[in-house]
């Protein structure tokens, strides 16, 4: 049972914000201690037992590293990025002429997510396209069918902005092969004697993916007649 | 044969240029730590297989301390916003195009080693998928060159750009991969499974499938980071019970555990950078909520997709 004290150290350490690397090694260290604990053991047999858990990780660590070899992958897209991706993928994003908000979103989270699915995850986010494009334009669809957004609808819409943004994300960017997700569970599995490729679990990615598209769908046309009953005949909400 | 050796040679000379730029950036007031956290990853890279179990630990170990100790940000030059403009209203969408060089290699390379007599013996099959993507990061990287003929440290220094951007986090799937070893050694997840035994019944599959995407949602909602609850959750009830006891297909259970843990990671305040970020930079009026509005317009989406996980696991990863 003692051997639960590292679930315990990794959930307490995230829980009060300590830096997830230090909470990392603390819980396996005290994992490795507790499950060497016996009520005779002294000094000596607790030091060898750390000792021997350090190594233990860092075998592990040596043996993972092809987790980490997906930064690699930044030395393109910084490339690209100087060159003006992501000024295109905004202008791209700004030609997008939708009726309604509900649809504008709609054609982002497509976009966002295919992209990502394609490794570019660096393509969407809240401090490159959200705030300075998505969401003005979502606004802007409802302010030019209905006239001045009042407060309620106007934060309604950004807050669904940034969630389009985050679902498309998360169910897009574990189709593509290279990404931590995808290399924590190849390197976990390998740890635990089970060999995948990283394509085995993307091509799995798909169905949820699917089904985060269809179910944000529906979000999407339920926030429309939402906004639309709230906004086109305001003299009767009131 | 292009082996995973060869990866970490290119990826030890990456960390290694990271570490020496960084000591050479005058901007970045810590530009010896991260030059030593790099230095450190580089080394790690290029000698790991030389300097013991117990050198490897007492790296991992550096690194976290560096880590946790605050690394800067450098500041490489690179191109100024009007440039950039520029340039994206000149290349138009041709621009994409080698971003997707990356992608399309590293999928052909695979079935290319997987498939053919020709491929095995060029690529190592056993670790295509991660070869051939390097591969297309070295091709997309020479296209780059030759046509936007930028200066020839540009794309260390852009790539120092960005991972100075991630920081410290760079590590953590390698970390928590490596956490996941010591719990299989120490029992971690036989334990658990019996302290699930006792108050849930897992004697089904259905159960155990729920018990373990629930148990995936709910960590990352306490802990704001799905990579967190992934090697505690498979190491308790993911391997044990729904693969090794159900005979679940372990490519399948864990991939699509983890995006029942993205599930949690859409519901909770903890996960800062992808709810509460937003909801500052869109100066949403109740940002300072636990539920703040990004969050209260995911739950919708998130509830049903995880019922959508469970089933998915449920029907898809067991041989019928």
């Amino acid at each position: 049972m003692l051997v639960l004290l590292g679930i315990a150290v990794v959930v307490f350490g995230f829980v009060v914000r300590a830096n997830p690397l230090l909470v990392v090694v603390a819980a396996a260290l005290v994992t490795g201690l507790a499950a060497a604990w016996t009520p005779e053991a002294d000094f000596a047999v607790m030091w060898q037992a750390a000792v021997s858990t350090l190594e233990a990780f860092g075998k592990a660590f040596n043996d993972s590293r092809y987790v980490s070899v997906v930064w690699l992958v930044l030395v393109a897209i910084g490339l690209l990025e100087r060159a003006g991706l992501q000024e295109r993928a905004r202008i791209v994003i700004s030609k997008v002429r939708a009726a309604t908000t509900g649809r504008l979103l709609w054609v982002y989270f497509i976009v966002r997510q295919i992209t990502s699915a394609m490794g570019l995850t660096q393509l969407g986010g809240h401090a490159q396209m959200v705030r300075p494009l998505v969401a003005p334009m979502a606004e802007g669809a409802s302010e030019s069918r209905f006239g001045a957004l009042p407060d309620r609808e106007r934060y309604l819409i950004r807050a669904h902005s940034a969630a389009t943004d985050n679902i498309a994300l998360f169910f897009g960017e574990d189709i593509f092969i290279a990404i931590g997700s995808i290399l924590l569970i190849v390197g976990f599995l390998d740890q635990s004697g089970v060999k995948v490729e990283p394509i085995q679990l993307s091509v799995w990615a798909i169905p949820t993916a699917i089904a985060a598209l269809a179910i944000h769908s529906v979000r999407l046309f339920l926030l429309d007649r939402r906004l639309k009953r709230a906004l086109a005949n305001p003299g009767i909400a009131q | 044969m292009i082996t995973l050796a060869y990866v970490y040679i290119v990826g030890g000379l990456f960390f290694a240029a990271m570490s020496v730029l960084s000591a050479l950036d005058p901007s970045n007031p810590r530009r010896f730590r991260n030059a030593a956290f790099w230095g450190m990853l580089a080394l790690s890279f290029l000698a790991g297989n030389y300097v013991g179990d117990l050198g490897n630990g007492m790296l991992a170990l550096g690194l976290a301390v560096l880590g946790a100790w605050g690394l800067g940000q450098g500041k490489p030059k690179t191109t100024t916003p009007d440039e950039r403009r520029a340039s994206a209203e000149k290349r138009g969408n041709l621009l994409f195009l080698p971003a997707l060089i990356i992608p399309a290699v590293a999928l052909a390379g695979t079935l290319i080693a997987k498939q053919t007599r020709w491929g095995a013996q060029l690529i190592d099959p056993g670790q295509a998928t991660l070869i051939s993507l390097v591969l297309g990061v070295i091709i997309a990287v020479a296209v780059c060159m030759a046509w936007l003929r930028p200066p020839a440290l540009a794309p260390l220094q852009e790539g120092r750009r960005l991972i100075d951007a991630v920081g410290w986090a760079a590590i953590l799937p390698q970390m928590l991969a490596s956490l996941g070893a010591v719990f299989l050694a120490a029992g971690v997840g036989d334990q658990v499974g019996k302290v699930f035994a006792d108050y849930i019944p897992l004697d089904t599959r259905t159960m155990a499938v729920v018990a373990y995407c629930v148990g995936m949602a709910l960590f990352t909602i306490l802990m704001g980071n799905a990579f967190a609850a992934f090697p505690v959750m498979t190491a308790a009830v993911g391997l044990p019970v729904v693969v090794a006891k159900f005979g679940g297909d372990p490519a399948i259970v864990c991939a699509i555990g983890m995006l029942a843990g993205f599930c949690g990671t859409l519901m909770t305040p903890m996960a800062a950078n992808f709810n509460v970020v937003p909801a500052n930079l869109l100066e949403l009026p109740d940002r300072k909520l636990a539920l703040n509005g990004v969050i209260r317009a995911q739950i919708p989406t998130a509830l049903p997709l995880l019922v959508a996980n469970i089933i998915l696991m449920r029907f898809l990863a067991f041989p019928s």
